[in-house]
């Protein structure tokens, strides 16, 4: 197990080095232009100068290299600097995004919290709610209960959130008047109120996105159910006498969980990818958010620098899914 | 293995059994009679197919062309001659959402068919040959972080024009959506070819298979595949269905088919501005994507229930 | 419960995943994770049940931290004090009850685009412009008739004043008298100075620097006066210092900040130091913007706000419905939205709209030049005229069956007129000479066509020597550009034109990257549609976009204007005479003159001139919508109403 998880590790060395190299060439070779945003009363010789001072005239390795060096070398440098007060990486050039001409990790930080607040939560509460339904329907198979259970989660993911997004505004911001329509990034929970006033905020975006992950992990954790509830061992303890209670909550609940938790640990990259469109009816302005206007906008080191860091989440979560899969169930090995 | 013991009655009974009365059927005829009998699984078939003959046999019922613009006419509510409504230009809803229907349907139809062609190949190849195993879900792992976005710029950038010249405009950026939802989406189902086959490698038949001198070509086609097929079916209903969403989900970030190029994710996102004036104008798109997601669903329920030889018995 | 046989599980096999691990990894692959889609309409209902447990906002303030309770509270003991003085002093003294900074509270304004900087020297981009101008100021700038109005100066300096040399090769301002910077120093002419230093430093790439072109030195003969030295005469010499894009920037916190440094100085760029009514306390670049009230500006009564919130993000849609529906926001910013979407959302009555007009010009522009791939490197240049284009009677007919007034409602509403110039205002400079091609002429398009020889085929597209007028239209992926497409396209098609429609994503149209096929400026295409305007009221540069060597082509790296590749000796002519020409009637008839060759070449169809649509919630006071500057160019003339 140990050996197996420290040589896919240092596999994943050269393999994300060769997903930024693959990504870096991506974003090159499509087209657009930092400068596509900048007026066009700005005349087009300004906006080569501009080109320039981005070190867009620079050939393509030495762009690369640089980022590789201060994505590597500078960022880790800087972070033990604020960590422990050093001067590491004191007057060097860490990664700046084009578009505000600030650190891109700066940024990041900086939308952090807000991503994790409403994107993490939503996963949180979606599992919450997903995992009662998903061992209910699949107890009650075919029940009413059951059907209700799959054509809420199947309608759940078959409508645009830029759809129930707004659905949602209209009657409950709009026509009611209970819910804020647009994210407060600035407010900080110091109080009862303020929390209250955050719960509120958080509400309506929570919730289109934990109904749309109920719904998926409420189908995976039923399927799982299903195929422990027909196992010789479920009959087996009903033969001993053991409470319905008991067969099914402590002997096959255990069992199904082994599958559901490592497909939890794989969703988890999706958290601080942010939710692109969500974030944007809402204006939560997550991590999402950041890359898609930064796409819009080809500031190439900052998507460069998501695009990775998100690459870096889904290979680890990926061998954390496969890892727990091994401990959890003990009839896998691997060798 | 079996619920009933030797000696019992019934497994007597099946012992006699073997004499078939009934000509042998294939085993498709036994995975459609199994088919049949999920209720919700039928019913999703038969809406389905409805849409299928709605959108392909539609346009021929209802003349009206699409992109025909009668300003005058514009922002009408449903009637007789525009049943469905028309839109801000005038241009008939009824013959939109059939137009749009049928880009839907291929885009979700053939980018289903594409990634599940690229994810089983990888996949199979993957858990079969050990020696491609790491490289290929390597590959994998690139391909899940790669950015969609600018992938499709690249994309429109070097194949647009290749392509409008060789198949029309309307055709070449069809290829093109189609093409970046395929190969953005076969990672999982790979994944989960490649762990069925590591799992089958193991077991007896393709030992036994083995021992008798198969080639490899022969092994995959005739041994590996027939029994991978349950999750590359449930993987094709649910590819058609995240190729629509996904296609909807690009029209939003204004990055799937050009404006003027109906097809139900679109609009969907164009009739939300008027989400409180003409409300029935986000109930026909959103009630087709729904619908057909919903069908597709419980045709895969239907399917992997029908594909599994141990429930099929019963 | 339903007994099934045991399914073995054989090791490693993971086949229920399949749900779970399908969609979730199709979107996570996607780049789309998690959100891109959505549960049903049978949420609402589930979202009331779960909303129930939350107490109900009170209708009227529909968002607010305690904090601004607390302000509220203010605002009401405020307002009942403004109430008891004004049954004496009746409306008299309305003004004098909001003459204390910062006692109206906190002010809202969203920009669906977020600011990412505040600086105008690093981005030209309107967002990042606007936000700045609550801090920067210039020394003038221009009001929303155009005019230009004294800021940090206490007088205009003319040729009449003697503020400008009568060879008009220099310009001398004079700062107003005990001017501060936000952190309470002097504002001296060595700051001015500093402005035009740093913006044409080396290796900067300052987006500013056309506005001083031509500038030789600035000269600071004592603390208030600034004397610019041009080298050539400059008979509009308000390039520098004039308008939100030329702000001027304190010299003690930019001053190692110059050239190639410009980027690195973060805080610098997201905090300047400046004159302007607001001080930025935490900017989130693509985020929120706060400011608080300028401890030392000029005036002591403004702002009349203490706080200002600058959120950005989302789309015009919910911008708009945020100010109008739900007044949770005092001011939204160009909601570019259908007018009826606009007006249904006005009807809530939260607030109001307000529009105003500018030098924007919806157009199209036609390739004289011939773009057919088969010419290789000679694709889209000179060297070969347009085999249909290059006939100025299929350019009249193509602008003849255009129903300008019919778009303009459609695409616009309020926020468009209807036009045939490109050169649409300010009003000196607009031209009435085109008019007539605000009525659509379908017969009569079809009847100069037809007269001219192209004479229509068997499906309907004219025909003339063999030559098909079939066309491609380009344009940038917009919702309202894709409906003026297809309109377009319906009645070219009455007129025997032959369209195909393309459209091209915003951010690879309109960026020079000469590898792109699909620049506007590479134009590979017979006629393409995008909007555009100059800086400030002075139309000189503008009108000279259309000069032969302004045309794009592969030894300008396709940079360049001139879309149309229109050259004309007469036209050069008169841009060289405007360049020597000071007075203002001489010039403003130059430029018709130059408007009207273009518009009767047909080389340009203007189609509509845009102007900007803002809103603002009926408690706010003192908005002025300005299209020639800032919009947020009087935000210290910004109050509560009472």
């Amino acid at each position: 197990m140990l050996t197996f998880t420290i040589r896919r590790l240092v596999l994943a060395i050269p393999t994300l080095l060769f997903i930024s190299l693959v990504i870096f060439l991506l974003l090159e070779l499509a087209p657009g232009d930092p400068m596509a945003q900048v007026p066009l009363t700005v005349p087009p010789e300004v906006k080569e100068r501009m080109r320039e001072a981005l070190g867009l005239g620079e050939p393509i390795y030495i762009r690369f290299g640089n980022w590789l060096w201060q994505f590597f070398v500078i960022e880790p440098m800087h972070l033990i600097d604020v960590m422990f007060n050093t001067s590491l990486a004191e007057g060097q050039q860490r990664v700046i995004s084009w578009q505000t001409r600030s650190p891109v990790m700066d940024i990041v930080a900086q939308r952090m919290p807000q991503t994790l607040w409403v994107v993490g939560l939503s996963y949180v509460v979606g599992v919450l709610i997903a995992l009662p339904i998903g061992i209910y329907s699949a107890y009650k198979q075919y029940s009413w209960f059951d059907q209700i259970g799959t054509f809420i989660s199947m309608v759940g993911f078959s409508v645009p959130t830029f759809f129930t997004g707004v659905l949602l505004i209209v009657v409950f911001s709009v026509q009611l008047g209970w819910f804020p329509s647009i994210y407060d990034t600035t407010l900080v929970v110091e109080d009862w109120a303020s929390f209250k006033l955050q719960i509120r905020q958080m509400v309506m975006p929570v919730f289109v996105l934990a109904l749309y992950n109920a719904a998926q992990i409420s189908r995976f954790m039923r399927a799982s159910m299903l195929d422990n509830l027909g196992q010789d061992y479920v009959r087996t303890a009903r033969a001993k006498g053991l409470g319905e209670r008991v067969v099914v909550l402590s002997h096959v609940l255990r069992n199904s969980m082994i599958p559901v938790v490592t497909v939890i640990a794989l969703g988890v990259p999706q958290v601080f990818g942010g939710a692109i469109i969500t974030e944007q009816v809402f204006k939560v302005n997550g991590l999402g958010a950041l890359l898609i206007n930064a796409i819009q906008a080809n500031d190439l080191p900052m998507v460069q620098t998501l695009t990775f860091i998100f690459a870096v989440l889904i290979v680890v979560f990926n061998l954390i899914a496969d890892v727990l899969y091994g401990v959890l169930d003990p009839r896998i090995r691997y060798d | 293995m079996t619920e009933t013991g030797p000696g019992t009655p019934e497994a007597i009974a099946a012992l006699t059994d073997a004499l078939p009365s009934s000509p042998p059927r294939s085993q498709w005829w036994d995975v459609w009679a199994q088919f049949r009998s999920h209720k919700g699984a039928m019913a999703g078939a038969m809406v389905f197919l409805i849409i299928l003959l709605a959108v392909i046999f539609g346009p021929w019922l209802w003349h009206i062309d699409p992109g025909y613009i009668d300003i005058r006419a514009r922002n009408q509510g449903p009637s007789l001659a525009h049943p469905f409504g028309t839109d801000q230009l005038g241009r008939d809803t009824m013959a939109r959402m059939f137009a749009g229907g049928r880009i839907t349907m291929a885009v979700g139809v053939t980018a289903m068919l594409l990634a599940l062609f690229l994810g089983s190949f990888i996949g199979i190849l993957a858990g079969y040959f050990r020696a491609l195993d790491g490289l290929l879900m390597r590959l994998t792992d690139l391909f899940l972080a790669l950015p969609l976005l600018p992938l499709m710029l690249v994309m429109v950038l070097l194949f647009r024009d290749p392509l409008s010249a060789a198949f029309g405009p309307e055709m070449g950026i069809f290829i093109l959506m189609v093409s970046a939802i395929g190969i953005t989406s076969w990672m999982p189902t790979a994944r989960i070819v490649r762990s069925d086959v590591l799992a089958l490698k193991e077991r007896e038949f393709i030992l036994a298979a083995r021992s008798s001198g198969t080639t490899n070509s022969k092994m995959i086609s005739r041994h590996i595949l027939p029994n991978v097929m349950s999750p590359i079916m449930v993987s094709a209903t649910l590819g058609i269905a995240n190729a629509i969403i996904t296609e909807s989900a690009l029209s939003f970030l204004g990055l799937g088919f050009p404006p003027d190029f109906p097809t139900w994710g679109r609009l969907l996102f164009d009739a939300t501005d008027y989400l409180q004036q003409y409300p029935e104008r986000v109930i026909w798109p959103g009630v087709a994507i729904s619908v057909t997601v919903l069908t597709v669903n419980y045709i895969g329920d239907g399917l992997r229930d029908a594909l599994d030889p141990r429930i099929r018995g019963r | 419960m339903t007994l099934r046989r045991p399914r073995p599980r054989p090791i490693g096999q993971i086949k229920c995943l399949q749900f779970m691990q399908l969609r979730s990894s199709m979107l996570q692959s996607w780049g789309i994770p998690n959100g891109t889609t959505a549960p049903c309409r049978i949420t609402a209902l589930l979202i009331k049940a779960t909303a129930l447990n939350f107490a109900p906002l009170p209708r009227t303030n529909a968002k607010g931290t305690r904090k601004q309770k607390t302000c509220r509270n203010m605002e009401r003991v405020m307002k009942l004090k403004s109430l008891l003085l004004g049954a004496i002093a009746a409306t008299a003294f309305a003004p004098a009850a909001m003459a204390e900074r910062g006692s109206d509270g906190e002010v809202k304004i969203i920009y669906w685009q977020a600011p990412s900087i505040m600086t105008p020297y690093l981005s030209g981009g309107t967002k990042d412009l606007e936000a700045a101008s609550l801090v920067l100021e210039p020394l003038a700038r221009y009001n929303e008739t155009g005019a230009m109005v004294p800021w940090l100066v206490d007088v205009v300096p003319t040729v009449e004043n003697g503020g400008v040399s009568e060879d008009l090769t220099s310009i001398t301002w004079k700062l107003k008298e005990g001017l501060k910077w936000s952190d309470g120093t002097d504002v001296t002419s060595e700051d001015v100075k500093f402005t035009w230093e740093y913006c044409t430093a080396e290796g900067g790439g300052c987006a500013q620097s056309e506005k001083f072109l031509d500038v030789t030195d600035v000269e600071t003969p004592d603390a208030q006066t600034v004397v610019v030295k041009f080298g050539v005469a400059k008979p509009f010499p308000y390039g520098p210092f004039v308008g939100a894009q030329s702000a001027i920037l304190q010299k003690a916190q930019f001053k190692d900040c110059m050239g190639p440094k410009m980027p690195e100085c973060t805080d610098a760029n997201f905090g300047p130091i400046g004159t302007g009514p607001f001080v930025v306390t935490d900017f989130r670049p693509n985020d929120v913007v706060q400011l608080e009230a300028n401890p030392h500006y000029r005036d002591p009564a403004k702002p009349a706000f203490a706080k200002v919130t600058l959120k950005g993000g989302g789309d015009a849609t919910s911008a708009g419905r945020s100010v109008l529906e739900t007044g949770e926001y005092d001011y939204a910013w160009n909601l570019q939205l259908a007018p009826e979407v606009l007006a249904n959302m006005e009807a809530a009555g939260k607030g109001k709209i307000v529009s105003g007009f500018g030098t924007l010009v919806e157009r199209i522009m036609v390739n004289m030049t011939d773009p057919s791939a088969s010419l290789g490197d000679e694709r889209g240049t000179a060297a070969h005229p347009h085999p249909f284009l290059s006939d100025i009677n299929v350019r009249k007919a193509l602008s003849m069956a255009i129903d300008r007034a019919l778009l303009t409602e459609i695409g616009y509403g309020d926020a468009g007129r209807a036009t045939c110039n490109v050169l649409p205002a300010p009003e000196i400079y607009a031209s009435t000479a085109n008019d007539a091609c605000l009525v659509q002429d379908i017969a009569g398009a079809n009847k100069l066509l037809e007269d001219a020889g192209w004479i229509k085929g068997g499906d309907g597209v004219r025909v003339k020597d063999g030559v098909r007028l079939s066309m491609l239209f380009q344009s940038s992926t917009n919702a309202v550009r894709q409906d003026f497409q297809a309109l377009i396209k319906q009645w070219w098609s009455e007129i025997g034109v032959e369209t195909e429609l393309r459209n091209i994503d915003g951010s690879v149209f309109f960026g020079g990257d000469p590898g792109s096929p699909d620049t506007f400026q590479k134009f590979w295409a017979d006629v393409e549609m995008y909007a555009n305007n100059f800086d400030g009221t002075d139309p000189e540069a503008y009108m000279a976009n259309w000069a032969c060597d302004q045309a794009p082509r592969p030894e300008t790296q396709w940079q360049g204007n001139n879309m149309p590749r229109f050259c004309s000796e007469e036209y050069e002519a008169l841009i060289a005479q405007m360049a020597g020409t000071g007075d203002i009637n001489k010039r403003a008839e130059l430029a018709k003159a130059m408007n009207d060759m273009l518009m009767q070449a047909y080389v340009i169809i203007p189609l509509v001139d845009r102007g900007r649509v803002s809103a603002h919630s009926n408690s706010l006071g003192g908005v002025v919508l300005n299209t020639w500057d800032s919009e947020l160019w009087n935000a210290a003339d910004w109050h509560r109403m009472k």
